[in-house]
């Protein structure tokens, strides 16, 4: 009989249970610990906590653990747990002329102060299964150098003696901040630097990937890319002095883009800026392409209506928290609405019966 | 992370949601943006409900929670359970016991009090978003009163199927100034806006806050000649009789049978209890 809709309470637990089951899989097989998550797929971790906007890779382990290795759900997670911790203040920019790089490369200059470091990259592996990985994970001796000890400058500082790219514009403001006040367009860029780098990776990948096909397409060098960790300083006001709270790994990815120079600005190299946590090479190229197609109106440049160049578009879609939400939310119950249209739409279809009979019968007596 | 502040959220974003409430009741129908926070539940499951609810809920009040009319449907345990554990309130499914009541698509049958607050959880908070999807422009319109579009909408389902077809969400003016979505309610609620109680509407994925006073005029748009009709099942509830409720169509077999019960479940289960009975109620009970 009329039982559709009971029941709720009962069956949320049951499938408590039944994920907590399915989630530990064959108990006859060793639990997965959160440090074996942590050491050995730390690329997930790095993209958790990138995109849950916490840097926290412990917490990130947890959340994959938590969550089957489903990373969006991972990300939530995080995000979720994110929004119930106070804030003490904020830190002093970080200073990424300071990282001590494990990777640094670019593709506009064959070598550098500071060298090209290729670090540990997938790059120039063959993508053959190995299949040894299966038995055992034994790994060779590694040669070791000694870590360098000077400040490596960007890249970009080398291009900027002539003024052959642009300035970055120094300020003091303090920058939005897009977890605590609503976003509104036109957004500041470091308002969308923050939104694109909590972006979901495959978005803003997507997003990047068509600005090179040619919708709105900005030639791109990856002037550099560089992959570490720097220092976290915080002011104490108690103090009166900054003191070094821990550290970050980050990767940062500045390209050298084409501009042909507008009315008042002469022809120079541009630039697009990404930043991300942990290492996530692929995500903050995809920034920095995203990043300067977005610029295009503060350059006089053309819109010429590409997705990437509407950033209302790229930062309204890009947070895959909202995306996965709403388009996951359309499983929930509507039937009220549903049955709202049913009534519409048989209350449409009598009417055009109807009308097509009088129609009928009108020829017919003519 | 044991203890989590009554109802989950601390107390400085719950005073930013509060002066956004009062900025929404100020200025009746006005989107207003809020810094929404992200929830333990996903969005699109009541994430700007439950932020309303959380800023508005004290400990002495009494919650009700509901989707699709009912108490039992699984959202709404699931919120109900969210805010017995994080806030320790009361909870109940009567809805004249509320003080406080969390919905989602629909108007409770009994008449709300002056002592009573309805949250709505909005999942498209912009009227005018299907006719123009940048919030940029929106937001111009709304400051112009510039609502063209939507009549023109309105008069194109005419003029294409004779009637204005859209059943649910359909869109009403609040006190003769701002077009506004009341949620995805069936427009069979729509004549009940104009009520005693507070209603506040939440969207915590769009970021917006919206809200309307006790006895705010709210009216549906429609045409003189194509006046608005809040429509329902042409039956009675088969559990209750009751003739005055919307109704939710079961298919109950392969030969496609059909019973038709009322969608608020404490409405229908109150009339049951006072002896009231449909065609199908004996059989059900």
């Amino acid at each position: 009989m009329y039982v559709a809709v009971k029941g709720g309470e009962r069956a949320i637990e049951n499938a408590h249970a039944w994920l907590a089951e399915e989630r530990r899989g064959d108990t006859g097989v060793a639990e997965l610990s959160l440090v074996q998550i942590r050491e050995q797929l730390s690329l997930a971790v790095n993209r958790v906590m990138a995109e849950g906007s916490l840097y926290d890779p412990d917490l990130a382990a947890l959340a994959i653990k938590q969550a089957r290795g489903d990373l969006i759900e991972a990300i939530f997670l995080v995000r979720a747990y994110r929004t119930t911790l106070p804030r003490f203040g904020s830190s002093r920019p970080v200073e990424t002329r300071e990282m001590a790089c494990d990777r640094r490369i670019s593709a506009t200059f064959k070598d550098a102060p500071g060298g090209q470091v290729l670090g540990p990259t997938f790059d120039y592996t063959h993508r053959l299964l190995d299949f040894k990985l299966a038995a055992e994970g034994d790994v060779p001796e590694v040669p070791a150098a000694d870590p360098r000890m000077q400040t490596t400058p960007h890249i970009t500082s080398f291009l900027q003696g002539e003024d052959i790219i642009e300035r970055e514009p120094f300020s003091d403001d303090v920058p939005g901040d897009l977890t605590r006040e609503p976003m509104v367009f036109p957004a500041s860029r470091a308002v969308r630097l923050q939104s694109l780098t909590r972006g979901d990776e495959g978005f803003i990948l997507g997003m990047a990937y068509s600005t090179q096909r040619g919708y709105a397409r900005n030639h791109a060098f990856v002037g550099e890319l560089r992959i570490g960790t720097v220092p976290v300083e915080m002011e104490i006001p108690e103090l009166g002095f900054c003191i070094e709270i821990g550290e970050v790994e980050l990767t940062e990815c500045e390209t050298v883009n084409q501009f042909k120079g507008s009315k008042t600005v002469p022809p120079q190299f541009t630039r697009g800026y990404g930043l991300v946590f942990g290492q996530s090479e692929r995500k903050s190229i995809a920034m920095a392409l995203v990043d300067r197609a977005l610029r295009w109106e503060e350059l006089g440049e053309d819109n010429l209506g590409a997705p990437a160049q509407d950033e209302e578009f790229v930062l309204s879609h890009s947070d895959n928290i909202q995306a996965t939400g709403f388009l996951e939310h359309i499983k929930l119950p509507h039937y009220v609405d549903f049955q709202s249209e049913l009534e519409l739409v048989r209350k449409l279809r009598r009417e055009a019966a109807e009308l097509a009979e009088t129609l009928a019968s009108r020829e017919a007596a003519e | 992370m044991s203890d989590y502040n009554f109802a989950y959220l601390d107390e400085q974003t719950k005073r930013m949601i509060r002066r956004s409430i009062l900025k929404g009741l100020a200025v009746p129908g006005y989107q207003v943006p809020f810094a929404s926070r992200e929830m333990p539940m996903p969005y699109g499951w009541g994430t700007g409900g439950v932020q309303v609810s959380a800023a508005t809920l004290t400990p002495d009040d009494t919650l009700k929670v509901i989707d699709q009319g009912a108490d039992d449907t699984t959202n709404a345990v699931s919120i109900r359970k969210f805010f017995e554990k994080t806030a320790g309130v009361d909870t109940t499914e009567e809805t004249a016991e509320a003080s406080v009541i969390q919905t989602r698509h629909r108007i409770p049958e009994a008449e709300l009090t002056e002592d009573q607050i309805l949250v709505y959880q909005v999942p498209i908070p912009e009227p005018l978003r299907f006719l123009e999807p940048r919030e940029t422009e929106t937001r111009k319109m709304h400051a112009l009163e510039e609502y063209g579009l939507m009549h023109v909408k309105l008069y194109e389902d005419i003029s294409q199927h004779g009637a204005i077809a859209t059943a649910y969400a359909y869109p009403v003016k609040v006190e003769g100034r701002y077009v506004m979505d009341p949620s995805p309610i069936p427009k069979f609620d729509n004549p009940k806006m104009e009520m005693a109680a507070i209603q506040l509407f939440g969207a915590g994925r769009e970021q917006r806050i919206y809200a309307l006073p006790p006895y705010t005029q709210v009216v549906s748009l429609d045409f003189e000649d194509y006046p608005f009709e809040a429509s329902k099942a042409d039956h009675p509830c088969d559990l209750c009789g009751a003739e005055d409720s919307y109704l939710d169509e079961v298919i109950l077999d392969d030969a496609g049978s059909r019973m038709f019960v009322c969608s608020d479940t404490d409405y229908c289960r109150s009339r049951c209890e006072a002896g009231h009975s449909g065609r199908l109620g004996e059989e059900a009970a």
